[in-house]
């Protein structure tokens, strides 16, 4: 595995990012970030809480713009297209959110119909097939008519996952989709994203920091901390690592290089202080 | 603050311009049109009837107090019209769907963006300013009107209930006064108002509904701001307009 960050060589890159720098205001996010998902295959990107992970996603689908760099989709240029070109873009990709985001004012079938009803005009009986072909595939077709306040956050996410399939795409986007769940639906969900990458052919980006989980499914991981690409490889790569901030990470240690302690002042001056002034470092 | 307030009323003005292009929706999807107009205005009767009924009665007391120290009693039926159809029924209309059917929308759209619906949409390719503020807005403008001839019309009930029921004017003076004075440019000028109020405070609730932040606080924040904002304008509007109308 390489010391430094670099990409994974590969000439069939769905998504490539290139010199990524991204920021909120004075605070850097990304300072020079490199990426790759390749073709039909499942890329993990890790890193720890606030890392931007999830800001990593929305500059892929052209959510956000970023200060510099490149990020390449399907071959295009996001960050030079306009609100069309971004637009048609993203009809070939599906998202799962961490909280599922089913819309609460239509039932499990609508929201899975919702993308198919916006895009195209298929007969009622064709599009209740293909919905229900969806909804199977995640086990939920028995569920069609529950609304989305009647579902289990698994429920729900497995929901999101058919409506983020229905239109067959090519590219299938996961933020953080593990969060919350119990072993059960955990188990599930790793399931799902593994089978469907592998019978429908869809090239997955999954972010997440449930190294486990990731390592089962993954072909290829990328670990994010400080602005940067600190590690990647495979999950075995990534597991034999000797650099510390990829042995804490991937151990789970509370403490390293990614520290415990909220950067802070001096401890016994903010607990003997007269409380007016906070010591700031 | 006049450089904010100014920027302020720009971005409302590009994001009327960025739903009005979304016009279409009436034609292309009438029937989530016609839902938004049942959500702003059919759950808005109760409140609008009741007020109506009270603002109603009120102007029958008042106006008898007022008139009969004049001898004029008679011309209640004239006074209640005018008050209603030129001034009270747009504005209290205005006012309550603020509070009412404002509210809704906003926390609505608000809740929808912080719990990433809308950006769910926008990743399906979806426009939520198509899809959802499009809609809200079309039918929440279509609904004031209806209102505020619901409004008057129990108004006038109120009036006359008062006024000829309780303290005795003529029934026939009442409403054939009413009709003698009351002319078509008075009922104009009520549709009018109805109509830019209903512009008002229906963008102004889609507006902040749909930029409010992504949290509870945010939302409650954008909720009220849209029943202050919304009731400010249109007594601005409404002061506008009358200028306008008298000074014809």
């Amino acid at each position: 595995m390489p010391e430094e960050p670099a990409v994974a060589a590969s000439k069939e890159a769905v998504v490539r990012v290139r010199g990524l720098h991204y920021g909120f205001g004075s605070r850097k996010i990304f300072d020079g970030v490199d990426l790759e998902a390749a073709r039909g295959r499942v890329t993990a990107v890790m890193g720890p809480s606030g890392t931007g992970k999830t800001t990593l996603l929305r500059l892929i689908t052209g959510q956000v713009a970023p200060a510099a760099g490149s990020v390449e989709v399907f071959g295009r240029e996001v960050t030079t297209l306009d609100t069309a070109g971004v637009y048609s873009l993203r009809r070939r990709m599906g998202m799962l959110f961490q909280n599922g985001a089913l819309l609460t004012d239509l039932s499990v079938f609508e929201n899975v119909a919702f993308p198919v009803r916006a895009h195209a005009r298929l007969p009622e009986r064709v599009l209740r097939q293909l919905v229900l072909t969806k909804l199977h595939a995640v086990g939920l077709r028995g569920a069609a008519e529950l609304m989305p306040s009647e579902l289990s956050g698994g429920m729900a996410r497995r929901v999101a996952l058919a409506r983020a399939i229905v239109m067959d795409p090519d590219l299938l986007i996961y933020d953080e989709p593990f969060v919350g769940l119990d072993p059960v639906s955990m188990g599930v969900i790793v399931r799902l994203i593994r089978d469907l990458n592998d019978a429908l052919g869809i090239t997955s980006i999954v972010v997440s920091h449930d190294v486990r989980e990731l390592a089962s499914i993954a072909h290829h991981s990328y670990l994010l901390s400080g602005g940067k690409v600190v590690a990647h490889g495979t999950p075995a790569e990534l597991d034999a690592s000797p650099l510390p901030i990829v042995r804490q990470f991937m151990s789970g240690e509370s403490d390293g290089p990614v520290p415990f302690h909220y950067p802070a002042g001096d401890y016994h001056a903010d607990l003997l202080g007269d409380g007016k002034e906070r010591p700031r470092s | 603050m006049i450089g904010d307030t100014l920027s302020r009323i720009g971005r409302v003005g590009i994001f009327l311009v960025r739903v009005l292009r979304h016009a279409g929706v009436v034609f292309t999807e009438p029937r989530a049109v016609v839902h938004q107009i049942y959500n702003a205005g059919a759950r808005s009767l109760v409140i609008i009837m009741l007020c109506g009924l009270f603002v109603g009665m009120v102007l029958g007391l008042q106006g008898y107090d007022l008139l009969q120290r004049f001898g004029s009693e008679d011309a209640l039926g004239v006074a209640a019209a005018l008050g209603l159809l030129k001034e009270l029924g747009p504005v209290v209309t205005a006012l309550l769907f603020a509070g009412r059917a404002g509210t809704s929308l906003t926390s609505e759209i608000g809740l929808m963006r912080a719990t990433d619906q809308l950006t769910a949409m926008e990743i399906m390719a979806v426009d939520p300013l198509r899809k959802v503020v499009a809609p809200r807005l079309i039918g929440g403008i279509i609904a004031m009107p209806l209102l505020v001839a619901v409004f008057n019309v129990i108004g006038l009930f109120g009036a006359q209930l008062i006024g000829v029921q309780v303290m005795g004017v003529d029934t026939g003076a009442f409403w054939s006064q009413m009709q003698g004075a009351v002319e078509l440019d008075d009922v104009n000028e009520g549709i009018v108002k109805s109509f830019c109020f209903g512009v008002a405070c229906s963008l102004v609730a889609v507006y902040e509904g749909y930029h409010a932040q992504p949290t509870a606080a945010g939302v409650g924040l954008a909720t009220t701001r849209t029943v202050v904002i919304s009731s400010v304008l249109t007594l601005l509007i409404d002061y506008i307009l009358t200028a306008a109308f008298l000074g014809r």
